[in-house]
């Protein structure tokens, strides 16, 4: 299993903050959002797809070929605003 | 203590006690430089009622943590700590607190711009402003972009 994580403006247009997928769905970074989209409706693609959209894996930021395996922990945000 | 801290909470701080905290632990500190950001009334001419703090458990320790280790790398450094402040802020309240104690002057003062610098770009935190017209989040800016690239240059 992957575990998915949304936050911020994500996480509120998604409407969910964490959920978990199979890992045989995606072996990378870039699969796992199409997979998400294909798995929840065009409506997610706006936002999954939205400019600037940061992904990280295993709490570290990576590129979309990232691979992936079961076990991950894959978050995906907007720009951060802190400080 | 360790000599780097990064503490992430929803209560207020003391700069005086978290510099106290920052001389403890450190030997021969000569400097010791701050920054403390406050939530601004306005924002971009919108007056701000109140402002919520989302940020990634886990990954925004470590994010910071990394931060202050690069600074140290780079500048000699006796202790350097991090409070930032999530949930929610009003106007006038203090959000971050950044405290750097080194022998001299220069390398506390530059220590602290750039980890201030950093910790925007990277550290994993998002604002949601709540104005008298509504809510809305906070674009990142452009500006903290640039601000950051002043450090990689030779």
């Amino acid at each position: 299993m992957l575990k998915v994580l949304f936050f911020a403006r994500l996480r509120e247009e998604l409407g969910i903050g964490e959920l978990n997928c199979a890992a045989e769905q995606a072996a990378t970074a870039a699969q796992l959002r199409e997979s998400l989209v294909a798995a929840n409706g065009e409506h997610w693609r706006a936002s999954l797809f939205a400019d600037n959209i940061i992904v990280a894996v295993n709490q570290e930021v990576v590129d979309w070929s990232q691979p992936l395996q079961a076990g991950d922990e894959i978050a995906f945000f907007p720009p951060v605003t802190g400080g | 203590m360790q000599a780097l801290a990064v503490a992430i909470q929803s209560e207020d701080f003391s700069v005086d006690a978290e510099n106290a905290d920052l001389l403890r632990q450190s030997n021969n500190t000569g400097a010791i430089a701050n920054f403390v950001g406050i939530v601004r009334v306005n924002n971009d001419r919108l007056t701000v009622v109140s402002m919520q703090l989302e940020h990634y458990p886990g990954m925004t320790e470590k994010s910071i943590l990394r931060v202050l280790q690069e600074a140290r790398q780079r500048w000699q450094l006796n202790a350097a700590r991090v409070v930032h402040r999530i949930g929610e802020l009003h106007p006038g309240e203090q959000i971050v607190y950044v405290g750097v104690a080194s022998e001299h002057r220069h390398a506390a003062f530059d220590a602290c711009a750039y980890i201030m610098d950093y910790l925007k770009l990277q550290a994993p935190f998002w604002k949601k402003e709540i104005t008298a017209n509504g809510a809305h989040w906070v674009d990142a800016r452009e500006s903290d972009s640039i601000a950051a690239q002043r450090w990689s240059k030779p």
